[in-house]
């Protein structure tokens, strides 16, 4: 009982990592059919966020508030990957509407870029381009209506992005200068110190629970009950539906669907930078750290099926579960006699990249059966 | 593909030829021994681009796992290498293998002492892996971005598995080949490299022709139709599943080949060659040369492999934001690749927009005609 109790937790809590990295990226692939390849380093993007937040602070004015750096991360994750994702719409993805394969390698390249980008960036001037990012895309926007039906709000727009670029150049100095770690660029790997309330195991019928997965599984929790209240509550939320199961009909509605995909689009950025801060959790983190989440990603998405969210929650953790029941060889240990060829088979397959190979294997077989996922969208249309 | 493509004189086409084929026979003894290797592998490369532009180019499907296929072929060499050139090691059996305490050859290496076996092996194996994941995904209908992160995921499970295996291929460390003997001479020395260079040049032209021969007729027209239009070659009563099923082992066997030339070019096989990066690197060779145009694969693969070395000696940490510039710039302004832009009115277009005049294409015959109307 308390090995399965110990099993089915770290499966949810690997489940969990997958989940929201994954519900970003199923929410765009249902509304736009595009799969961001980029969506990785978005999530490396958020992991050195909570890096720089917490650095930040340390220093002597924040360190009173220390401990609570891990919850102000979360937001500033989800804005940062959220406005990156959002420039990376509005500049490269929907120039290539309809075609989902140029898109592919266009991500890809995006993720080659940003990987390189933190290598031989340093993250205060990062931080000062994302400032300038974020308020040049969205100063504009809070202006009354009065001023951007003007025929003049072309200057509104162009003050507000000079305003934005002498801010964060200010504010990249001014961290720069305060911190030293975050004035050198560096390829090296970093990493991320839970806060002390954070550290250390609870007990719960007898089972000790590491907190920091307790932590990340909040996180995950939190993150789907608040998409899901999104998507299902708000008026947005309704549009993003409408035009995720019909965008002609609901462009014709009066839908507009271009705001519809930035919205999505920037909030499935934002999904992949709380995951990050998840992922920083885990283990260290580097430019690369990305690529270890990304593929399971997709598995999640294909194996859920789009525009249900159900599906992608299921398929995380069975994913998760799987994982690690097949990868830690818990099977063994549940079932202690079992006969001889099957203990070998079983013990072949229990390390974490052969449990890969096991999980991909039992996708491809499930996909024999269910070739649009657990729950596929139902249509007449010839495609699909 | 566009209707006015240039068409090229004939007498043009064979010197073509001619002086290729000069420089083939000619480069050995003109270029350094470093960068005629380099250069056998480029070329090597742009046997398994060919194989990305079949599928990709002409039939639609997106592959992202193609370094399968490559490692797959390059294993099938670099392990026969290692067999015949360990018959001083105990138990007649490679020496990395004493290392993890195995004593007797893994069953399924038995086959590759003799060398017949290996020759048909470095390509039917992968084309039959190809097959049989390609069937398993077609039959389904699943295409598309499906399909690409499928087969990404399977060049994940793929690299994770010949990672892991010590006891079986080496795991993380690979097979070397350049210290292994092949009648008689060391792989790795000069004169085996140079005729590795020649085996490769003439088996990149041997393939441009048959990827030729593929796209040509009806077989190829049916490839164009699935790309454009899928459901209607279904409603018009052929079985696409199969004709994919076909052209994705195709490009696997071409893979394979070109992954064993690699491999005993660079001296080494290593489950490197199934990282996610270089995969879609395979793809981005294509889309710069042209794709849908075979020459374009291979000029693609030649070239921006020989600027990646360049860039990389010269300035490492750019090569990136230049690749990642590439896949971006490539897709969103060049969709046609180089060779398609050239012949798809590429130049006069863009002449055009420098005020110069553009030629109107018609028939000839017509032209003639309306000049004699207005002299009437």
């Amino acid at each position: 009982m308390e090995l399965l109790l110990d099993s089915l937790f770290n499966g949810v809590a690997i489940g969990s990592v997958l989940l929201v990295a994954a519900l970003g990226l199923a929410i765009v692939f249902g509304l736009m059919g595009v799969i961001n390849l980029a969506h990785g380093e978005l999530m490396m993007l958020g992991a050195y966020t909570t890096y720089v937040t917490q650095l930040i602070f340390k220093l002597p004015i924040l360190k009173p508030f220390y401990n609570s750096y891990i919850i102000v991360s979360i937001f500033l994750a989800f804005i940062v990957s959220g406005v990156v994702g959002i420039l990376l719409e509005k500049t490269i993805i929907r120039k290539l509407y309809g075609s989902p394969l140029e898109t592919l390698l266009a991500t890809w390249g995006v993720s080659l870029i940003l990987q390189q980008f933190v290598r031989s960036v340093p993250l205060a001037y990062g931080t000062g381009l994302v400032i300038i990012l974020l308020i040049g895309l969205f100063l504009p926007t809070t202006f009354p209506s009065k001023i951007k039906e003007s025929i003049n709000f072309k200057y509104f727009k162009f003050s507000s992005w000079i305003f934005a670029a002498l801010t964060g150049v200010l504010t990249g100095s001014v961290i720069s200068s305060s911190v030293s770690k975050l004035s050198r660029a560096s390829a090296r790997n970093v990493d991320v110190t839970a806060p002390a309330w954070m550290r250390g195991q609870i007990e719960i019928i007898g089972t000790a629970f590491p907190k920091t997965r307790l932590m990340i599984i909040v996180i995950t929790l939190i993150s789907v009950i608040a998409i899901t209240l999104f998507l299902n509550q708000s008026a947005w939320g309704m549009r993003i539906r409408a035009v995720t199961q019909n965008r002609q009909m609901s462009d014709c509605l009066g839908i507009s669907t271009e705001k519809v995909d930035i919205i999505t689009f920037g909030i499935g950025s934002g999904l992949a930078g709380v995951a990050g801060v998840a992922v920083s959790l885990l283990g260290s983190v580097g430019p690369n750290v990305g690529g270890n989440y990304i593929v399971g990603c997709f598995m999640v998405v294909v194996l859920g099926g789009v525009g249900n969210l159900l599906g992608t929650v299921l398929a995380s953790f069975g994913i998760g579960i799987m994982t690690d029941l097949i990868g830690a060889g818990r099977l063994l240990s549940i079932w202690p006699d079992m006969p001889l060829p099957l203990s070998n088979t079983i013990n072949f397959f229990a390390t974490t990249s052969m449990a890969r190979v096991m999980i991909f294997a039992l996708i491809v077989i499930f996909l024999q059966f269910k070739p649009t996922g657990l729950f596929p969208q139902k249509g007449r249309m010839v495609e699909n | 593909m566009s209707l006015s493509k240039i068409q090229f004189d004939k007498k043009i086409v064979l010197s073509f030829w001619i002086i290729l084929i000069a420089l083939i026979i000619a480069a050995p003894t003109i270029l350094p021994v470093f960068r005629l290797n380099l250069l056998g592998r480029y070329l090597s490369l742009s046997i398994v681009a060919l194989g990305v532009d079949l599928i990709w180019g002409y039939t639609g499907l997106l592959s992202l796992g193609q370094g399968i296929f490559f490692a797959l072929g390059g294993y099938c060499a670099a392990m026969y290498l290692q067999i015949t050139s360990s018959t001083e090691f105990p138990n007649n059996i490679p020496e990395f293998f004493a290392l993890y305490g195995v004593e007797k050859l893994p069953f399924f290496w038995e086959p590759f002492r003799s060398p017949v076996f290996t020759f048909f092996a470095i390509w039917i194996i992968p084309a039959l892996v190809a097959g049989l994941i390609g069937y398993l995904v077609f039959r389904n209908r699943i295409k598309g971005v499906y399909f690409s992160i499928l087969t990404q995921a399977s060049l994940l499970v793929f690299f994770n598995f010949f990672n892991g295996q010590q006891k079986l291929i080496n795991g993380t460390n690979g097979l070397k080949t350049d210290v292994t003997q092949l009648f008689g001479q060391m792989v790795g020395s000069e004169s085996m490299q140079r005729i590795f260079f020649w085996i490769t040049a003439i088996l990149v032209i041997a393939a441009w022709f048959f990827a030729k021969w593929v796209v040509k007729g009806r077989f190829g027209n049916i490839l164009i139709g699935i790309r454009d239009d899928e459901p209607r070659v279904r409603f018009t009563g052929y079985n696409p599943v199969i004709f994919k099923t076909i052209i994705f082992s195709i490009a696997g066997g071409l893979a394979g080949i070109s992954g064993a030339l690699y491999t005993v070019q660079s001296g080494i096989v290593s489950p490197q060659f199934m990282t996610v990066p270089f995969s879609i690197e395979m793809v981005i060779w294509v889309a710069v040369g042209g794709r849908g145009t075979l020459l374009g694969a291979i000029l693609g693969a030649v070239f921006i492999n020989y600027a990646k070395s360049l860039v990389s000696e010269a300035l490492p940490a750019s090569w990136m934001f230049i690749q990642g510039g590439l896949f971006i710039l490539v897709v969103t302004a060049l969709p046609e690749g180089v060779l398609g832009w050239i012949q798809g009115n590429g130049p006069r277009n863009l002449l055009q927009r420098f005020g110069m005049k553009r030629k109107i294409e018609t028939y000839p015959s017509l032209e003639v005609n309306n000049k004699e109307g207005n002299n009437e």
